[in-house]
């Protein structure tokens, strides 16, 4: 462990340590007492009509004046070096202003890869175009930039090139011979308490399995692209991003300028995932655009998503679970190897659900990674828990048909106080609930114990559930502005993301709700690097993070407010803890009716606007309590007995994820979520080559998600409890909705076939 | 860029000449072509436009029924002699890609849509002996889920994608061609090729020919038929195992039948032995059982797709049942 490392780890222990009170999140958030506002209701979406129109602009859609269109040349290696590059028919070729290579790039820095630094960005730490090595079989190896699209395309047709193939480790059989522990957030991902191996031997149950997940790949249905031009050495990006912030300070160091000289909007983005990063377009993109002396438009193609923007990397994990003969867990194991790049850092934390999930007498946690010759790999929706949910919560199906027990019952009698590998107090955890509430609206009673006995003509029917969970994250940076202006309106500046979730409709509601405004009253703005804050839209965190920046800049807004109110107004002598919005007005809390209007405070304060900004306090409430989403996840299949075609019938997800701030929003993120883990157990499989370390399927004709016609009706419902340390009580929810719903579809099979499929997909070959 | 001409036919005749340009294609609705294109796999020096040319679906005097190349497959699939005399036609039709696509293709382009092997696709990376003969095929030992097992494929392990085409074998229906030295009917079987040692070669069209209609024949038992295609997700994948068939039974023995297998070799794959061993037999799932595995006995598995041999085998039974089951 390092130095660093060391250091966070006593951090750590001070901060669970601390009295409750020092701690953010210690005093309710005033939005969790007020039930008469916008919070609850169902809003739609504000920018939907700009998008059904068409009115919207994505990255690849801003015009710069006399812009050129790049297209990338991928290298069909997976290691070795450039032997020769002829590229002079594709310079030749009409429309083509420049082809760039290694021969010619500029000299920049690698980019910093992501959690390397707060703000950092990169998939990887690999030097851009600057030599003849190669490092994965897809890597750009040039780029050209023409008049049009077409003609680019069509260039880089036209480069021929050799290569030196070195060895590559592309098998991984071989590459876990040397796997190493990974090591994530600062910490080792390896959790052991007791002698897990031995009790799980002397338990009087157990089971002790592998599962197996595949790689998958992005495929948000806007392509990766970015509209670059320089101004000076200013660089101006028009990006699809879910880290405007992180981007430009990413850039910064790449080529060397101060953060401020590089400015990153993201207005509207089409699907982030996590793959909507710092990739390699953006910096050749920048690099060309440098070179050529004019604007460059860079879109990848589909294939060129698969070959440049990291996925999901492949996971093998055992899983062993010792048990007593009612129910009680003596050993908790979940350990394995998963696939991982040779130049980034992104161990899939598999174990990540199994450290708060069940009480158990011993734990043995631990991911290995395997580095290989491969594209790096990264986040995707719910990275660790999406596979780590599979095979945990498949595990205990297991268990508990060695039971003979109701895997519910199994789960709420391993249900634990606190948290079971931490010793942290929870901050609000109704999972219990959640799964008595989802069993009676999904008719779990008529679940048949015994399975392959529930048949239909050709089909089998069953049904399974599983435990869905995410972590409460809140990461340290939030910071936003808000300007109250004479007329009583209210806009937020904060670098955050809309990407299709409802994030800036959903925080202009609670903005509206926090001063005591009307929706049409308040504009938040977001998606631009030069706002405040440092706020990625991953971790599900924004939510939090949007909600304690613009708490703590409002506090600061009201405090401004009370000081020009002076002597003569209704509220002389509150402070900002004693009053709150109302109706256009701010108000003393207990006393209602002494107030008055912003739009008379403003005049008042006789001027035209007021302008405040503030940070959120560090994110420490998550290390003091044991913080998390949850959710019940309830699945009927059909699996025809003849093809082993499995068709999902129904689908119920019951969430625990403190209180639900937008229904309408959130019930898509659920339901989208649920729908892309639907993809995970059924279908999704990013085929790579082992021979060449290439992915064989690039195309959405080829990679298989599901189609509408794989997705049923799928009920959502929620406890709505809000948790009473979050700010707004509110947790992101973005991707708690893909946990748990590989397993809950694994079980499900299990039910109505028997037959136990422990490596996902789930196609037809293995149910038939 | 590879720059091509564009023209449309007025009439079959106008379409020959124009497609005697060397390195001339016709093009249908270009769901198929278009896509290739852009992937540089087709480089056609002229499109020759033949969506205006004979669309009409006409019965004959001699009950059968023809069917204009220009057809849409949408267009095919709802006429209402197909779904009463052919429903196995319409519910192939049906199986295959999505509405948008199918309002777009042509029943002439569909039959001679091209492999979706990966690996012929990945011009890059990949040694393909269809694309490049000789090359090498790195599908014999790559992913090869979706792969032949039958027509002793050795330089190439592609299959026919189509579902139409299918149904077409099963039917035994007749291609009419038209081509610079005249016109041609051919049997719907000798169309399509087995790979041998020249995968590159697909069919046995003679350079320049245009296919100008699909003649059903009268089958009149095909009203009794059933399409059943198997595959990866509920819409809009290709078969992994499709079966077309139609069946007559007579006192509960078999007196005439049709089966045609898909997703299973680099044609669509008309079942002769299986048909030949149950014509006069009973018509019982054993006998069923008994004729598919006659039929695939020489199916020979991949790396990936050994899955499909039993998958192939179940299907044919269960659709045969099911015909069966629903005549008595
Ligand atoms: C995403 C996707 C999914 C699909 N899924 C399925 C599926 O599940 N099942 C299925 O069966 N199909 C599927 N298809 C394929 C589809 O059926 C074919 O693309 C379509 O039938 C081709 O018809 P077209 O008229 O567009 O042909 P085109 O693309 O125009 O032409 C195809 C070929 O036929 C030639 N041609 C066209 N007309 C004639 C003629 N009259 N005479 C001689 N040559 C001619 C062309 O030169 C070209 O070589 C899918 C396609 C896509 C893009």
């Amino acid at each position: 462990m390092s130095i660093k490392d060391a250091a966070q780890a006593v951090m750590k222990k001070a901060v669970q340590a601390a009295p409750d009170a020092w701690m953010p999140g210690s005093e309710l958030d005033p939005l969790i007492r007020q039930k008469h506002g916008l919070i609850g209701t169902p809003v739609s979406r504000l920018d939907g009509p700009q998008k059904v129109s068409g009115a919207a602009q994505f990255a690849a859609e801003f015009p710069m004046d006399n812009m050129a269109y790049a297209a990338l040349k991928y290298s069909t290696i997976a290691k070795g070096r450039i032997k020769e590059l002829d590229t002079a028919t594709a310079e030749a070729a009409p429309g083509v202003d420049l082809v760039m290579t290694y021969r010619n790039a500029l000299r920049m820095k690698p980019a910093p890869p992501f959690m390397s630094s707060a703000k950092a960005a990169g998939g990887d730490d690999l030097p851009i175009m600057q030599d003849e090595e190669i490092h994965w079989n897809g890597q750009p190896i040039a780029l050209v930039l023409a008049e049009t699209q077409e003609q680019a395309d069509y260039a880089t047709s036209l480069i021929r090139v050799t290569y030196e193939t070195e060895p590559a480790v592309t098998v991984f059989e071989d590459a876990k011979a040397n796997a190493e522990v990974g090591i994530f957030q600062g910490q080792p991902l390896h959790v052991e308490t007791g002698d897990a191996e031995a009790s799980l031997k002397s338990a009087p149950h157990n089971i002790d399995v592998v599962y197996t997940t595949p790689r998958h790949s992005h495929n948000p249905i806007e392509l990766h692209a970015v509209t670059v031009g320089w101004e000076g050495d200013n660089l101006r990006v028009h990006d699809a991003s879910q880290g405007v912030a992180h981007t430009a300070w990413s850039l910064a160091q790449v080529f060397d300028l101060a953060e401020e000289q590089i400015h990153v909007t993201s207005p509207y983005v089409g699907g982030g995932f996590g793959s909507k990063t710092l990739w390699q377009h953006h910096i050749l993109a920048a690099a060309a655009s440098k070179l050529a002396g004019r604007p460059v438009r860079l879109m990848l193609s589909r294939e060129g998503v698969y070959r440049i923007v990291g996925g999901r990397t492949r996971t093998e994990q055992r899983v062993a679970i010792g048990a007593q003969a009612d129910g009680g867990f003596d050993a908790l194991i979940q350990t394995g190897t998963v696939a991982m790049g040779r130049h980034n850092n992104m161990p899939e934390p598999f174990i990540l659900p199994a450290m708060a999930a069940y009480n158990s007498g011993s734990f043995l946690l631990r991911v290995e990674a395997a580095r290989m010759d491969m594209l790096s790999n990264t986040f995707m929706r719910a990275p660790g828990e999406a596979v780590g949910t599979f095979a945990l919560e498949c595990g205990v199906d297991e268990l508990a048909e060695n039971l003979g027990m109701d895997p519910i019952e199994l789960r709420s009698r391993n249900e634990p106080e606190k948290d079971p590998t931490s010793g942290a107090p929870f901050s609000s955890r109704h999972i219990v609930e959640a799964y008595r509430t989802g069993a009676k609206r999904f008719g779990w009673a008529e679940r048949r114990a015994k399975p392959g006995t529930h048949r239909d003509g050709e089909w089998l029917i069953g049904m399974g559930c599983a435990t869905a969970t995410y972590p409460y994250y809140r990461m340290p940076g939030g910071a936003a502005r808000i300007t109250l202006t004479k007329d009583g309106r209210a806009t937020v500046e904060i670098a955050a993301h809309e990407m299709g979730m409802g994030t800036s409709t959903t925080h202009t509601m609670v903005t509206a709700d926090r001063l005591g405004l009307g929706m049409e009253c308040v504009t938040v703005k977001y998606g631009d690097s030069h706002f405040p804050g440092v706020v990625l839209a991953g971790g599900s965190q924004q939510t939090a993070s949007i909600g304690a920046s613009v708490s703590a800049a409002h506090r600061e807004l009201v405090t401004e407010l009370l000081k020009v109110a002076g002597k003569d107004s209704p509220l002389p002598g509150l402070d900002a803890d004693e009053v709150i919005g109302l109706d256009g007005h701010l108000c003393q809390s207990d006393k209602p009716g002494r107030r008055e209007s912003y739009v008379s405070l403003m005049a008042r304060s006789g001027r035209d606007e007021i302008t405040v900004e503030a940070n959120a306090p560090p994110p420490l409430e998550a290390t003091h309590w044991s913080m998390h989403s949850h959710g019940a996840m309830f699945c009927e299949v059909r699996v025809n007995a003849v093809t082993g075609e499995t068709r999902v019938s129904r689908f119920l997800g019951s969430f625990d994820c403190g209180r639900i701030l937008n229904p309408k929003t959130a019930a898509s993120q659920f339901r989208g979520g649920i729908i892309m883990g639907l993809g995970l157990a059924l279908m999704e499989e990013t085929q790579f080559d082992e021979r060449s370390g290439r992915v064989m399927n690039p195309s959405l004709a080829d990679y298989h998600v599901p189609v509408h016609l794989d997705v049923p009706k799928i009920d959502i419902i929620w406890t709505d409890i809000p948790d009473p340390h979050a700010p707004m009580g509110a947790h992101g929810i973005g991707e708690i909705g893909i946990t748990g719903v590989g397993a809950a579809v694994a079980n499900a099979v299990y039910n109505a076939t028997g037959k136990r499929v422990r490596d996902l997909p789930i196609t037809l070959d293995k149910t038939m | 860029m590879n720059n091509f001409t564009y023209a449309r036919a007025v009439d079959t005749a106008d379409a020959v000449r124009q497609g005697a340009a060397v390195d001339a294609k016709y093009l249908g609705g270009g769901t198929n072509l278009v896509d290739l294109m852009r992937e540089t796999l087709e480089r056609p020096s002229a499109l020759v436009d033949v969506t205006g040319l004979s669309s009409a679906i006409t019965e004959q005097v001699d009950g059968s029924l023809l069917i204009g190349a220009a057809a849409k497959n949408t267009a095919a699939a709802e006429h209402i002699a197909v779904r009463t005399r052919y429903p196995v036609l319409a519910r192939a039709i049906l199986a295959g890609a999505s509405g948008q696509i199918r309002n777009m293709a042509t029943v002439g382009g569909n039959l001679l849509q091209r492999t979706r092997c990966p690996y012929f696709y990945d011009q890059d990376g990949s040694r393909c002996n269809k694309r490049s003969p000789g090359q090498g095929c790195d599908a014999i030992e790559g992913f090869n889920r979706i792969h032949a097992i039958l027509g002793a494929p050795s330089a190439c392990v592609a299959t026919h994608p189509s579902d139409m085409c299918v149904a077409l074998a099963a039917l035994g229906a007749m291609v009419h061609i038209a081509g610079p030295d005249g016109q041609r009917t051919i049997d719907f079987a000798d169309l399509h090729v087995l790979p041998g040692e020249h995968p590159e070669l697909e069919t046995t069209l003679r350079p320049g020919e245009l296919i100008t209609a699909v003649e059903l024949p009268a089958v009149p038992f095909a009203r009794q038929s059933a399409y059943r295609k198997v595959r990866d997700r509920a819409s809009y994948a290709f078969a992994l195992i499709s079966v077309a068939a139609a069946i007559d039974i007579d006192n509960g023995v078999v007196r005439d039948m049709r089966l045609a297998l898909g997703g299973v070799a680099h044609k669509p794959w008309r079942a002769l032995k299986l048909e030949a061993a149950l014509k006069g037999q009973p018509a019982t799932p054993e006998n069923f059982l008994a004729a598919a595995e006659l039929e695939l006995a020489d199916a020979k598995p991949l790396t990936h797709n050994a899955f499909k041999i039993e998958l192939a085998r179940r299907t044919i039974v269960a659709v045969l049942a099911e015909l069966t089951g629903e005549i008595a």
